[in-house]
């Protein structure tokens, strides 16, 4: 098998990849840095990030409400010293980004503007109109060209990492142009390889958010912390799942059920506030975790507004304006449009919550450590965590930036302290046995399932039991078929058996690695028997915090379901509280 | 409103089973809302695993779904199914070599962004403890548009030029180099210069304009490539009538 030879190499070219392989280059020009992906680094999803990205830089603003916000929005189940790392290195992420040339969008005089989103206390998203991710990937892309130690390895798929005594020794993967195999021998690893929300039917999440990166180092025995935790988006268009921003709400758009009302005013985040003046951290800028589930009540109360594609609710941005809309929200102007038909400059939009985000992830420290050695993780598919049991819009794109910095540093710190180069022996024996594995699956025959049934199978079964509200009747029956889909997901055979650029291996693959993350939420939801952000049972409604202030580990165990095991909170000086999202709570 | 069934006629490559690529029509019940993507995801997970295209965001800014539908450069997940009568012809974008299927070879294009240096040479160097640059308003507008290049590459298979002369630089990387010679941080544009003012730069586009035609986020990069001649004139003439002028 060709093998490539690096110091650092990163799966993953999204924002966090991109940010970490920055990082490296710049700090140590010799190093040899193997950039890896399964797509080209400006596909990545990245891209789709609206609304924008947090960090403090306003004078009314402070370190301390962006850290009592982001505990608070995550129902005190973030780790309060990665929190404060956060907060800390934000503006300084955000201030780099500017230099590299983002298009912030700008104040009159020049400044960065900020704009409100949900669960923020004061003004503090850093925006480029509404395509701030998109932004950002493209500038650290660019920013990535200029060196040229980055080697990159676009449309790689990585299969299995290599794991010596104990030690991350690089991994597998396979190039998709040629169908062949490749060995990356690495001294230390960074995993950037994003979300599984493709587990679900009803996501924002790009085709490619197959949790692979997840995947990759839990079966390499690293747990998946927290994974109980899955956000709904509350504005999605209903008709694609396509995203419509927070900024939406946080430029002054508002949520009415099919009476025209503000139902929001009935779930505790009342009063009303007025038309077109958005007050922060109240009404529409209330967290996700809420106004999503509200909508779940508003459902069941019988005043959706019924669409074609279902239930919905309606978002309306008449009253901002053709002008405001133009320059503020011209992709949402766009796509609603193109998808739905609905120009929001003369109707309301219908939306309903769609899956988003992955709270929980590969389990890393506040340096991005996993607790296998060599083995590092940033960006969505890591869990530090910062986003407890809810995210606050625009601090994933925050976290990418400033954890993937992270990942790199420990990365370099690690092999600066002389990691052992692997042994060859070993690391060719382990290579020839994962790509023995991927063989297996190619050549397979007399296989009874599809890649697409088994898919539909997992994603109905995760929205029906796995969903905004769960019950632990539905979550075992969930576990019960994820562990009979694992077991026949062994008798999946491939339609395309060549070499060439083959999607139908790529696609069993990525299934692979989503009935792991699958399998991975779903039990550690039926063990957490309590109600905490975004995880919501309805057979136990209230928050324990004497029993499940903690965060879940699911460990993999290779022929059942997974064991889960708990990890303690580090709380500094927010003691876990009330979230109050009143207009009346200062 | 309602089901319609389309005749796809989607061209197939596989370089280790083929000598050469040909059609397959594939029928298709189509959704009023459907694009040709969601089209070609049916046909992948009902009717032929086989078939091989690139996607991901459905939502037009990923760029990873480019190709030719009925001859002209589209997105596949914003050409709109109920836009076409007849058939629909689906085909790998123009002017790149074909590595199967649908999807494309495209380290030409790899290649050339890298060489036109798309990132900020400074101006003056300001150390991140220093914050950010002032950038008004205005100045954000003079490279803004030219900054939402999703790299899909529609441009290139539009462009007549690209098709006859693969050297080339084509439109959307010199848009990207005049997006950073026109920000307000960057000094970059002397070393810009010797790619996209070199022949095989702005002067091989003959101003046809089907690059700006066909953009799907509207960058206008003839705009930009005639800027770019502009700009370059202008210094041709500073450089040889006043040399005392240093450009």
């Amino acid at each position: 098998m060709e093998t490539i030879q690096a110091d650092v190499a990163i799966i993953g070219a999204g924002g966090a990849g991109l940010r970490a392989a920055i990082a490296l280059a710049q700090t140590d020009p010799k190093l040899r840095i193997a950039l890896v992906s399964k797509v080209y680094p400006m596909r990545s999803h990245t891209c789709a990030a609206e609304g924008g990205a947090a960090g403090v830089i306003k004078s009314d603003d402070s370190l301390e409400h962006h850290f009592n916000d982001t505990v608070g929005g995550g129902d005190w189940l973030s780790d309060q010293d990665a929190v404060q790392y956060l907060v800390e290195e934000a503006p300084k992420e955000l201030i780099q980004l500017e230099h590299w040339g983002c298009p912030w969008s700008r104040e009159p005089n020049g400044s960065v503007a900020v704009r409100p989103f949900g669960g923020m206390k004061k003004q503090r998203t850093w925006f480029a109109a509404d395509k701030s991710g998109f932004h950002i990937l493209h500038t650290l892309f660019q920013t990535s060209l200029q060196f040229d130690s980055i080697r990159r390895f676009d449309e790689f798929y990585a299969t299995e990492l290599l794991v010596d005594e104990g030690r991350c020794a690089g991994f597998v993967a396979i190039e998709m142009r040629s169908g062949q195999m490749r060995r990356f021998d690495a001294r230390a690893v960074i995993i950037a390889g994003g979300g599984a929300g493709r587990i679900f039917p009803f996501t924002t999440n790009g085709a490619i958010k197959t949790g692979d990166g997840m995947a990759l180092a839990y079966r390499a025995g690293v747990p998946l912390k927290d994974m109980e935790f899955v956000q709904y988006h509350p504005t999605g268009l209903p008709s694609t799942g396509t995203l419509l921003t927070e900024a939406c709400r946080g430029e002054g758009g508002v949520l009415l059920n099919k009476n025209g009302r503000r139902f929001l005013q009935d779930y505790g985040m009342g009063p009303e506030t007025p038309l077109g003046k958005p007050v922060l951290k109240t009404m529409e800028l209330g967290p996700r975790d809420r106004v999503s589930q509200a909508f779940w009540h508003e459902q069941r109360k019988g005043n959706a507004v019924p669409t074609r594609w279902g239930d919905a609710m309606l978002l309306d941005m008449r009253h901002l304006g053709e002008k405001k809309i133009n320059e503020r929200l011209p992709l949402v102007r766009d796509m609603s449009i193109s998808y739905m038909g609905v120009d929001p400059v003369t109707d309301p939009v219908p939306v309903r919550p769609v899956v988003h985000y992955m709270m929980g992830g590969i389990h890393t420290d506040i340096k991005a450590a996993t607790p296998l050695a060599g083995l590092f993780a940033a960006g969505e598919c890591a869990c530090v965590s910062i986003n407890g049991a809810n995210r606050l819009g625009s601090n994933s794109l925050t976290e990418l930036l400033v954890f993937g910095r992270r990942a790199a540093m420990s990365a370099m710190e690690y092999v600066a302290a002389g990691a052992p180069a692997p042994r060859e022996a070993v690391r060719e024996a382990l290579g020839a046995d994962a790509q023995g594995r991927v063989r297996d699956l190619m050549q397979r025959t007399g296989g009874t399932e599809t890649v697409a049934g088994l898919r539909k199978e997992m994603t109905q079964t995760m929205e029906e039991h796995a969903g905004i509200y769960r019950s632990g009747e539905g979550l075992a029956a969930a576990c019960a078929k994820l562990a009979d889909l694992r077991r026949r997901y062994r008798a999946i055979e491939l339609h395309d058996k060549t070499n060439v650029y083959n999607t139908d291996l790529l696609q069993a693959l990525e299934l692979g690695s989503m009935l792991d993350c699958a399998e991975a939420v779903v039990q550690s939801a039926l063990a957490r028997k309590e109600s905490r952000g975004a995880h919501q049972r309805i057979d136990f409604p209230a928050r324990d915090d004497a029993q499940f202030l903690k965060h879940s580990l699911a460990l993999w165990k290779s022929n059942e379901g997974p064991r889960i095991n708990y990890h303690d909170v580090v709380i500094t000086k927010s003691q876990p509280g009330v979230r109050d999202y009143s207009g009346d709570h200062e | 409103m309602g089901e319609r069934t389309i005749d796809l006629e989607v061209l197939r490559y596989n370089p280790e089973t083929d000598s050469e690529p040909h059609f397959q029509r594939y029928s298709v019940p189509c959704r009023e809302e459907w694009v040709v993507l969601d089209a070609l995801n049916h046909v992948k997970e009902a009717i032929d695993p086989t078939l091989s295209y690139r996607w991901s965001c459905h939502m037009a800014v990923c760029g990873s779904c480019g190709m030719m539908i009925n001859g002209e450069p589209k997105l596949a997940c914003k050409a709109f199914v109920r836009d076409y009568e007849g058939i629909i012809r689906v085909e790998p974008l123009a002017h790149f070599p074909v590595e199967r299927d649908l999807v494309t070879v495209i380290d030409d294009f790899m290649d050339k962004l890298k060489r036109v240096r798309p990132y900020i040479i400074p101006r003056q160097v300001k150390a991140v403890a220093h914050g950010e640059h002032l950038q008004t308003p205005a100045e954000l507008n003079k490279f803004k548009q030219y900054s939402m290049c999703i790299n899909c590459m529609l441009c290139y298979a539009a462009c007549p030029e690209y098709g006859l002369i693969p050297k080339y630089i084509g439109p959307a990387a010199i848009a990207l180099a005049h997006r950073y010679n026109q920000d307000s941080r960057d000094g970059g544009r002397a070393q810009r210069q010797e790619e996209i003012a070199a022949t095989e730069g702005a002067w091989e586009c003959s101003f046809v304009g089907a690059c700006s035609d066909v953009c799907p986020e509207h960058v206008d990069p003839a705009g930009a490539i005639q800027q770019v001649k502009i700009r370059s004139t202008v210094d041709w003439y500073k450089e040889h009538l006043m040399p005392w002028l240093k450009p």
